[in-house]
C-alpha cells in the first residue's frame, strides 16, 4: 500500500502544483493584498494594514459608477434573458419541423468570439459622419429620432450593453431549458389534456414546477455571470470603459490592476472581494428563496 | 354512456422515409359498447389497442370513421370537451402536488356554470378518495406512495369529474403479482359501484378475462373477436384468438379432415360431421383431453405434474412438432407413469378446428 | 342534435386556434433566428464591400453587387492578423494538450488509485470549483509579472492548464468503467499507466472529446488574461488583436477591413461547431458555462 500511496500523489502532483500556485495561493494572497495599505507595485512595499482600501474603493466614483452599471445590467438581463429563453424553449418544444435548424441557429452566439461580434454590434448601433448606422435608420424609418447608442446618452448605451449581453447568454439558457422541457414526462401533459386543463394552466401548474430546478439553476448562474460582466462591455465600448461611463465591477478590478489607471493591486483586491461578497450574498438569498418554490423530484 | 365506434381507422405516415407505406394502427374498428359495461381491449403489444384508447379519449385523431358517445359525435373533438377520465399506464401523477391536489386538479379546470367552490371540490375529492380507499393519504406526495396506492390516486383523479367514459391504459402492468390480483378486483368493484362505461387495455388475457363484461381481441390493428370472455374462450373465431386466450395455452396439432373425421397423424381421433375435407390445425384445450387407455390419440409420455386438485400430463406428439402437449385432468384419475405412452380421447366442444391456410374456424356439428 | 352543432363549433374553433398558434410560433422563432443571424450576415456583407462603397452608403445596402476580397488582403497585410491567428492557435493547442494531461492523471488518481488522504484532497478540489476567476487573477498577474513571464507563451498558458470541473467530470466518467476490467488487466500484469493509456482513455473518448472541444472554445475566445499579460503585439491573441485593430488598426476607420478580420476570427469556431454540433451542445448542457 505504501507504494500505491506515493503513486497516487504522483499522479495528482501536476494538478496540485498548478492549483496551488494559481488558485490556492492567490486566494489567500488576495485577502492579504486587500488589507495592505499604500502598496507600491514597483518597490513591492506597503506602509500599513487595515480597511483603508475598502473604504477608498467604496468612495471611488468610478467604482460607484461600475457598481450602478453592474446592478442595472443584472436587474435587466437576468429576468429578461431567462424569460425570453423560456418562451423560445417552449415554442421550440412545441414544433417538429425545422426544430433542429432553429436549435442550431440559436446556439451560434455561444461559439462566437465575444470581442469580435461585439464589433459588429458596435457598427450596427454607432452613429458616424458617414452614416447614422442601421439601427438608427430603422428607428428613423418609424418616425422617431435617432440616437448615438455608442457615444450618446447613458440609457442608450445601457440598452446596447443589455441587448448584447442577452444575445450572448441566450444560447446556454435555451439549451438548458429545451432539454429540461423535453425531459418532462409526456404522460403528465396527456393526463392534464384529458382532464380539460387549459394551456396556460398546464404551463403554470405542471410545466413550470417540473422545470423549476433548471430555471433556478439558470437564475443563479445568470446572476453570477451578469455580475462578472466585462468583455461584452469592452467589445462594444472599447477598453476605456470609465470614460464611456460603462465600466463594470470586474472592469474596475482590471483597470486598477493594469493599464493607464493600473498599478493598484490592493484596490483591485478590495474591489474583487466586495464583488465576491455581493455575489455570495445574492446566491445565498437565491438558495433560501428557492427552498420554498422549487420542486425537486 | 353508450360508446359507438364506426369504421374507426388510424393510419400513421411511415417512419421510414424511403418506403411510402403507411402504418395502419387501427383498421376499420366497429363496436357498440353498451352503457355501464367494463370492456377489456386485449392483444399483444403493437396490436393497436392503446391507439384505440387514445382515439377514444381524443389524444389522437382518427384518419377515418367515427366515435360516438351516446348520440354525440365526438370524433374530432379535443379531449377536454369529451368528458372522459383516463388512467395512464405509469399513472402520470403530478409529482409536485399532494394526493388531494392531484385529485382536485381536474375539478379546477371546470368553467362557467360547472365551476365549483373550494369546499365542493374538497368534498368531491374526498368522495373519490374514499371510493378507492386512499382517504387517509391525502397529504402525501406521489413518490411517498406504493405502486398500488399511486394507481388508486390515478383512478380517483380520473373519476372525480364523474366522466362519461373511463379509460384505463394497462392499469395493472406496473404492479407486482399479488397487488395485481387485488387491484383488478378493485377496478371491478369501483366500476360496478359507479356504473361508468369503462374501457381498459391490457396484454394480459387472464386480467381481461377475469373482470371484463366483454373483451375485444385485436391483432395488427384488426379486431379479431368481440364477446363475453367465456364465449370468446369457448368459441374462438380463429387460431390467433384460440392461442391467445387460456392458460395453459391451447394445444395445436396439424391434421386433416376426411369424410367427416378429424385425423391427427393419420389416426382418426374425432368425428366432425358437417365439416368439409381440408388440411387443418386442431386446437385442443388442456381440459379437453380424457385419459382413456382405449383412446385414439396416442402421445409419448414426458412427465406428470401433480398440482393438488388437478394433474397435468405433459407429453409429445409428432403432429405437434417441437411443443409439449399439456393436458389437465382431474386428480382422481390414475396415470400410469411407467409406460412410455399415454392415450387420450378428445372432448368435441373443447376441440377447435381451423383451416390450415386461412386459420379461420372450421365448424362441425357436435352430436 | 343541438349538441352536435355545438360540437362542430368547438372542433372548428380548436382547429383554428391551433393554426394561429402554429403561425405565431414560427413567426416568433423566425424572428429570433433573424436576430441571431443578422449580425453574422452583416459582418460577412460588410467585409466584402469595398472601403469607398461602404463609406458612400449613408443608408447601408443589404446586398452588394461588387464584392471584393481586398479587405481580407488588408486584414492580413495591414495588421498582423496572421500573427494573432498563429498565436491563438499555439496558445489553444498548448493549453488544451497540457490541460488534458494534467486532468487525465488527476482523474485517474481519484477514480482508480487508493491512497491516504484521497478523499480529503478531493473535497478540497471540489471546494475550489466555487472560487471565481476574478478573485485569483490579481495575484496571478503579479506572480507572472514577478516571474518575468509577461509577453511569453508560458505566462499565457500556465494559469489555465488545470480545471477542477473537468477533473471532476472525467473522474465521474472513469468510475463508470467496471472494476473487473482493471483486475483483469492487473492479473495480466498490466501496469497502471498502461491500463490508463490503453483501456481507460479509449473507453472515455467521448467525454475527452467533449472536454477538448469546450476547452478549445474557451481558449479561442479568452480575452481578459491575455490582455493583462501581453502588451507586445507579437503575443496578442485574436481577441486582443481585434481590440487593437479596433482602436489603432488600419490607420483610419476601415470598417470593412475590420469586419474581414472579424469573419476570419469567427470562422474556425463556427466550422468546428457545425461539425461537432451534437457533441458540443450535449457537452455544454452537461455543465459548460461561458466565462
Amino acid at each position: 500500500m505504501e507504494n500505491n500511496n506515493r503513486k497516487g500523489w504522483l499522479y495528482l502532483l501536476p494538478a496540485i502544483l498548478f492549483l496551488g500556485v494559481f488558485m490556492v495561493y492567490p486566494l489567500v494572497d488576495v485577502f492579504v493584498y486587500s488589507f495592505e495599505e499604500g502598496y507600491n507595485s514597483a518597490s513591492q512595499t506597503f506602509f500599513g494594514t487595515g480597511g483603508y482600501n475598502y473604504s477608498y474603493v467604496l468612495r471611488d466614483p468610478y467604482f460607484l459608477q461600475a457598481l450602478k452599471n453592474t446592478l442595472i445590467l443584472v436587474a435587466i438581463t437576468v429576468p429578461l434573458s431567462t424569460g425570453i429563453a423560456l418562451l423560445i424553449s417552449v415554442l421550440l418544444n412545441s414544433i417538429e419541423k425545422l426544430r433542429d435548424f432553429f436549435q442550431t441557429v440559436f446556439f451560434l452566439p455561444y461559439v462566437t468570439n465575444t470581442l469580435a461580434v461585439g464589433l459588429v454590434f458596435m457598427i450596427l448601433f454607432k452613429k458616424t459622419p458617414y452614416s447614422d448606422g442601421l439601427v438608427n435608420l430603422i428607428i428613423q424609418f418609424f418616425g422617431a429620432k435617432g440616437v448615438d447608442f455608442i457615444d450618446g446618452p447613458y440609457a442608450a448605451k445601457m440598452f446596447v450593453l443589455c441587448f448584447y449581453t442577452i444575445w450572448i447568454v441566450m444560447p446556454f439558457k435555451i439549451l438548458i431549458l429545451t432539454s429540461a422541457l423535453a425531459s418532462v414526462d409526456q404522460g403528465l401533459y396527456n393526463a392534464a389534456k384529458v382532464d380539460g386543463t387549459s394551456r396556460l394552466r398546464i404551463f403554470t401548474r405542471i410545466t413550470l414546477p417540473m422545470i423549476s430546478p433548471m430555471i433556478f439553476y439558470l437564475v443563479i448562474t445568470g446572476f453570477i455571470g451578469a455580475f462578472k460582466a466585462y468583455s461584452d462591455a469592452v467589445a462594444i465600448f472599447g477598453t476605456n470603459l470609465n470614460a464611456a461611463e460603462m465600466n463594470t465591477i470586474v472592469g474596475y478590478v482590471y483597470d486598477m490592476l493594469y493599464g493607464d489607471s493600473g498599478g493598484y493591486p490592493s484596490y483591485a483586491s478590495a474591489a474583487a472581494i466586495i464583488l465576491f461578497a455581493i455575489v455570495l450574498t445574492i446566491t445565498v438569498i437565491n438558495l433560501l428563496v428557492s427552498r420554498r418554490h422549487v420542486h425537486y423530484s | 354512456m353508450k360508446v359507438i365506434l364506426e369504421h374507426l381507422t388510424k393510419k400513421f405516415p411511415s417512419r421510414n422515409r424511403k418506403s411510402k407505406e403507411e402504418v395502419i394502427a387501427v383498421n376499420d374498428f366497429n363496436f357498440e359498447i353498451p352503457d355501464g359495461k367494463l370492456i377489456g381491449l386485449l392483444g399483444p403489444s403493437g396490436c393497436g389497442k392503446s391507439t384505440t384508447l387514445n382515439l377514444i379519449c381524443g389524444l389522437q385523431m382518427p384518419t377515418g370513421g367515427k366515435i360516438l358517445f351516446g348520440d354525440d359525435d365526438v370524433t374530432n373533438l379535443p379531449p377536454e370537451n369529451r368528458g372522459v377520465g383516463m388512467v395512464f399506464q405509469n399513472y402520470a401523477l403530478y409529482p409536485h402536488l399532494t394526493v388531494e391536489q392531484n385529485i382536485i386538479f381536474p375539478l379546477q379546470n371546470l368553467k362557467g356554470a360547472d365551476k365549483l367552490t373550494k369546499e365542493q371540490m374538497k368534498q368531491k375529492a374526498a368522495e373519490a378518495a374514499r371510493l378507492v380507499q386512499i382517504d387517509h393519504l391525502m397529504e402525501r406526495k406521489p413518490n411517498e406512495l406504493s405502486g398500488g396506492q399511486q394507481q388508486r390516486v390515478a383512478i380517483a383523479r380520473a373519476l372525480v369529474k364523474i366522466p362519461r367514459v373511463l379509460l384505463l391504459d394497462e392499469p395493472l402492468s406496473n404492479l407486482d403479482a399479488r397487488l395485481r390480483l387485488q387491484t383488478r378486483e378493485e377496478i371491478r368493484r369501483i366500476q360496478q359501484e359507479t356504473k361508468i362505461t369503462t374501457i381498459f387495455v391490457t396484454h394480459d388475457q387472464e386480467e381481461a378475462m377475469s373482470i371484463s363484461d366483454m373483451i375485444v381481441v385485436m391483432k395488427d390493428g384488426v379486431v379479431m373477436q368481440i364477446g363475453a370472455p367465456q364465449d370468446v374462450y369457448d368459441d374462438p373465431t380463429n387460431l390467433f384468438v384460440a392461442k391467445f386466450l387460456g392458460t395453459p395455452p391451447i394445444n395445436v396439432f396439424e391434421g386433416e379432415i376426411k369424410g367427416g373425421k378429424l385425423l391427427i397423424g393419420g389416426q382418426e381421433v374425432l368425428s366432425v360431421p358437417g365439416a368439409a375435407d381440408q388440411e387443418v390445425y386442431a386446437g385442443v384445450r388442456p381440459e379437453g383431453f380424457i385419459l382413456d387407455p382405449e383412446g385414439p390419440l396416442s402421445c409419448r409420455l414426458n412427465r406428470v405434474e401433480v398440482m393438488g386438485r388437478d394433474i397435468s400430463v405433459i407429453s409429445q406428439h409428432d403432429a405437434a412438432p417441437g411443443v409439449m402437449i399439456r393436458s389437465i385432468i382431474s386428480a382422481e384419475n390414475q396415470v400410469d407413469t411407467t409406460g412410455a405412452e399415454v392415450r387420450f380421447s378428445l372432448k368435441p366442444y373443447k376441440t377447435h378446428i381451423f383451416n390450415k391456410a386461412t386459420e379461420e374456424r372450421v365448424r362441425f356439428d357436435i352430436a | 342534435m343541438g349538441n352536435q352543432l355545438e360540437y362542430e363549433l368547438i372542433e372548428k374553433k380548436a382547429r383554428q386556434r391551433q393554426r394561429i398558434r402554429r403561425i405565431i410560433t414560427y413567426v416568433f422563432l423566425a424572428f429570433w433566428a433573424v436576430m441571431v443571424l443578422f449580425p453574422f450576415y452583416w459582418m460577412v456583407l460588410t467585409s466584402i464591400k469595398s472601403y469607398s462603397a461602404y463609406n458612400s452608403e449613408y443608408i447601408p445596402k443589404f446586398y452588394t453587387l461588387s464584392p471584393t476580397l481586398q479587405n481580407y488582403v488588408d486584414a492580413f497585410t495591414a495588421v498582423p492578423l496572421a500573427r494573432y491567428f498563429l498565436n491563438t492557435l499555439i496558445f489553444t493547442v498548448a493549453t488544451t494538450v497540457l490541460m488534458m494531461i494534467v486532468i487525465v492523471l488527476a482523474a485517474f488518481a481519484f477514480a482508480r488509485l487508493n491512497f491516504k488522504g484521497k478523499n480529503f484532497v478531493f473535497v478540497l478540489f471540489l471546494s475550489l470549483m466555487m472560487i471565481p476567476n476574478e478573485l485569483v487573477i490579481i495575484t496571478n498577474f503579479v506572480t507572472i509579472t514577478n516571474l518575468d513571464l509577461r509577453n511569453t507563451f508560458l505566462g499565457l498558458i500556465l494559469p489555465s492548464v488545470t480545471s477542477v470541473f473537468y477533473i471532476y467530470l472525467l473522474k465521474e466518467n472513469f468510475e463508470q468503467i467496471p472494476d473487473n476490467l482493471y483486475y483483469a488487466a492487473k492479473v495480466d500484469g498490466t501496469s497502471d499507466f498502461r491500463y490508463l493509456w490503453r483501456v481507460m482513455i479509449p473507453i472515455s473518448r467521448p467525454t475527452l472529446i467533449t472536454i477538448t472541444i469546450l476547452k478549445v472554445i474557451e481558449c479561442w475566445n479568452s480575452y481578459v488574461w491575455p490582455r493583462l499579460i501581453t502588451d507586445d503585439e507579437n503575443y496578442f491573441l485574436v481577441s486582443n488583436g481585434i481590440q487593437e485593430i479596433r482602436e489603432n488598426g488600419f490607420g483610419r476607420e476601415n470598417i470593412p477591413a475590420m469586419m474581414a478580420a472579424v469573419v476570419v476570427i469567427s470562422v474556425p469556431l463556427i466550422v468546428l461547431f457545425l461539425i461537432f454540433r451534437k457533441k458540443i451542445m450535449a457537452g455544454v448542457a452537461r455543465g459548460g458555462l461561458k466565462g
